[in-house]
């Protein structure tokens, strides 16, 4: 469904996605996870024709995204960070006017728009003007125009961003439920780990214009961090102590030391008693099961919530250098 | 197959349906016409008159609506509404064009409306004058229209952009084409500014075609204007649109 090759994006000085090879197969449920400027919406922009690579190929639903755009366009949904529906339409219009920009004549385009404001449980506002209504009810709308179509590929950049956890959970469940019902391809883009963690079941690591993993949610964690103990102590002094005493692989970060080792629950006695016996009693002890979280930390040193606490209105043009250009 | 004609009609629909949902905001836009129409025109010396005051004003009322109408695309950039119909299969010119030939509605309602208006005070106009003027004022908004379009495309989240350089052009235009007072009066080099400004062809028309003088040169050469900046307008805009993401 998705091919590319060496796909590239470079914005003046900016390397925004820097040779990503990367296959979708039909039926793919697939989430790209990464911090802000990793690349994502990048890539997404270029698999969804916005903007055209500088360098690599991509092939979306059996076409070139350079050579065949229109081909590629009529095959696929797109559901982007801001609102589909313009504020100043009301619903309905615009997803009859969606369908009709997909080739669909007034009455079948009447009919598919009134299908979807039903399964969406629109009913109440698809008749008001756009900007009346909530958040969580422009995005069921934004879903329900991005699947007009019918689409075999359907592409959601942050999907969930600015939602409540109530309507979150909602989003989510639409979209496995689609999947599910008409196996549709599915890429999406989040900085959520639970997200990524809890719907997709193949997760892309991006950072820095790069696939740095790519594998199940389950074999990720279990292949990048495993369990980990996790140590606070009262001093940097202490918990640097206690990294260089510990026999396996320890990350300090200020007074916490994580350490990542197999068969945690099971170490944890022994290893306090050994640190006790060098003077250096933890404050605080915590076991913990691996998150896509620690993958990333694991895999970049950097922690993806760090980067990915600030979100702000300024995702929606992710790239500053897009913007001015 | 969608052509080119589908794809134009169907963002042309698009566009009108709010206008057809709330048909008043098109009276609001013509707000400002209306203040120079009663707070103005009483001011004209009798030799200038109603008969020369209002097919300017009926201009300015269009000239002031199809320049802003950009910022609704602004608008629609900043919401995202704009980046999901790039994603659709509609051909690229089309959303620019399909836009732009809304404008032709506001102008017949704004021209009707401000004639209406007037017409008890004593405006003497010629209908089938009035038709070609309207035509030729609408060509002329398809590119200005276009043309507010490409600056809304050009500023994007810059919002400031669009209203600083829209704000400057304004009142130059309109005054060096002679809508308020006659250019004729003026100095050598205003006079020479308001002949390289193509609104000014398109007001003289205006007034001639009022008055019935469908057969003038003036025509001749309102026509060519609108043409010229309705072409210029179309093309720099659907160039703009083609490269917009």
């Amino acid at each position: 469904m998705i091919e590319t090759h060496e796909l590239t994006r470079h914005f003046k000085d900016v390397q925004a996605v820097r040779g990503i090879d990367l296959t979708v197969a039909p039926g793919e449920l697939v989430a790209l996870l990464g911090p802000n400027g990793a690349g994502k919406s990048t890539t997404l922009r270029m698999l969804t024709t916005l903007i055209p690579p500088t360098a690599g190929t991509a092939r979306v639903a059996g076409h070139d995204v350079v050579g065949a755009q229109r081909e590629v366009r009529r095959r696929i949904g797109y559901i982007g960070q801001g609102n589909g529906a313009a504020h100043s339409q009301r619903g309905r219009d615009e997803l009859i006017s969606q369908g009709r920009a997909y080739g669909m004549k007034v009455p079948a385009a009447r009919r598919r728009a009134a299908e979807l404001i039903d399964s969406l449980d629109l009913g109440e506002v698809a008749d008001r003007t756009v900007s009346t209504l909530s958040g969580g009810q422009r995005r069921r709308l934004d879903i329900a125009m991005g699947l007009i179509h019918a689409p075999e590929l359907l592409f959601l950049d942050e999907p969930s961003t600015g939602l409540d956890p109530q309507n979150r959970a909602n989003l989510q469940r639409h979209i496995v439920e689609l999947r599910e019902r008409h196996g549709t391809t599915i890429v999406l883009t989040t900085h959520y780990l639970d997200e990524a963690d809890a719907m997709a079941e193949r997760v892309i690591v991006i950072d820095h214009g790069r696939i740095i993993a790519d594998d199940t949610p389950a074999r990720l964690k279990q292949e990048h961090v495993g369990d980990r103990i996790i140590l606070g102590f009262a001093h940097e002094a202490d918990a640097a102590a206690a990294a260089a005493r510990v026999p396996h692989k320890a990350h300090r970060r200020g007074a916490e030391l994580t350490i990542s080792v197999p068969g945690a629950p099971r170490l944890v006695s022994g290893l306090l008693d050994d640190l006790r016996a060098a003077g250096l009693t933890p404050a605080e002890i915590e076991v913990r099961r691996a998150t896509l979280d620690d993958v990333f930390l694991q895999l970049t040193g950097r922690s993806l919530r760090e980067g990915g606490a600030e979100r702000s209105t300024e995702d929606v043009h992710p790239d500053p250098a897009l913007v001015e250009a | 197959m969608t052509s080119l004609v589908t794809d134009t009609r169907v963002v042309f629909s698009r566009e009108l349906r709010p206008v057809l949902r709330n048909p008043f905001t098109v009276v609001f836009a013509m707000v400002q016409p209306l203040v120079f129409l009663g707070l103005f025109a009483p001011l004209l010396p009798d030799e200038l008159g109603l008969q020369w005051f209002v097919p300017g004003i009926v201009v300015m009322s269009c000239l002031f609506g199809t320049s802003m109408t950009g910022s609704n695309l602004l608008f629609e950039i900043q919401t995202g509404s704009h980046e999901r119909m790039l994603v659709t299969p509609l051909r690229r010119p089309a959303l620019l064009i399909g836009r732009a030939l809304k404008e032709i509605v506001p102008v017949v309602v704004q021209a009707a409306v401000i004639i209406a208006i007037c017409l008890p005070f004593g405006l003497d106009v010629h209908l089938g004058g009035v038709l070609v003027g309207v035509l030729i004022l609408a060509v002329f908004c398809l590119g200005l229209g276009s043309l507010s379009y490409t600056l809304a495309l050009a500023a994007k989240n810059q919002e400031w952009l669009f209203w600083t350089v829209q704000q400057t052009l304004l009142f130059p235009l309109l005054l060096l084409a002679g809508m308020l007072l006659p250019i004729e009066a003026g100095p050598g080099w205003l006079r020479a500014l308001a002949r390289w400004n193509p609104l000014t062809y398109v007001v003289d028309a205006e007034r001639a075609l009022f008055n019935g003088d469908i057969w003038a040169s003036t025509t001749v050469s309102g026509t060519l204007a609108a043409l010229a900046v309705g072409a210029f307008g179309l093309f720099v805009g659907s160039r703009a649109m083609q490269r917009s993401a």
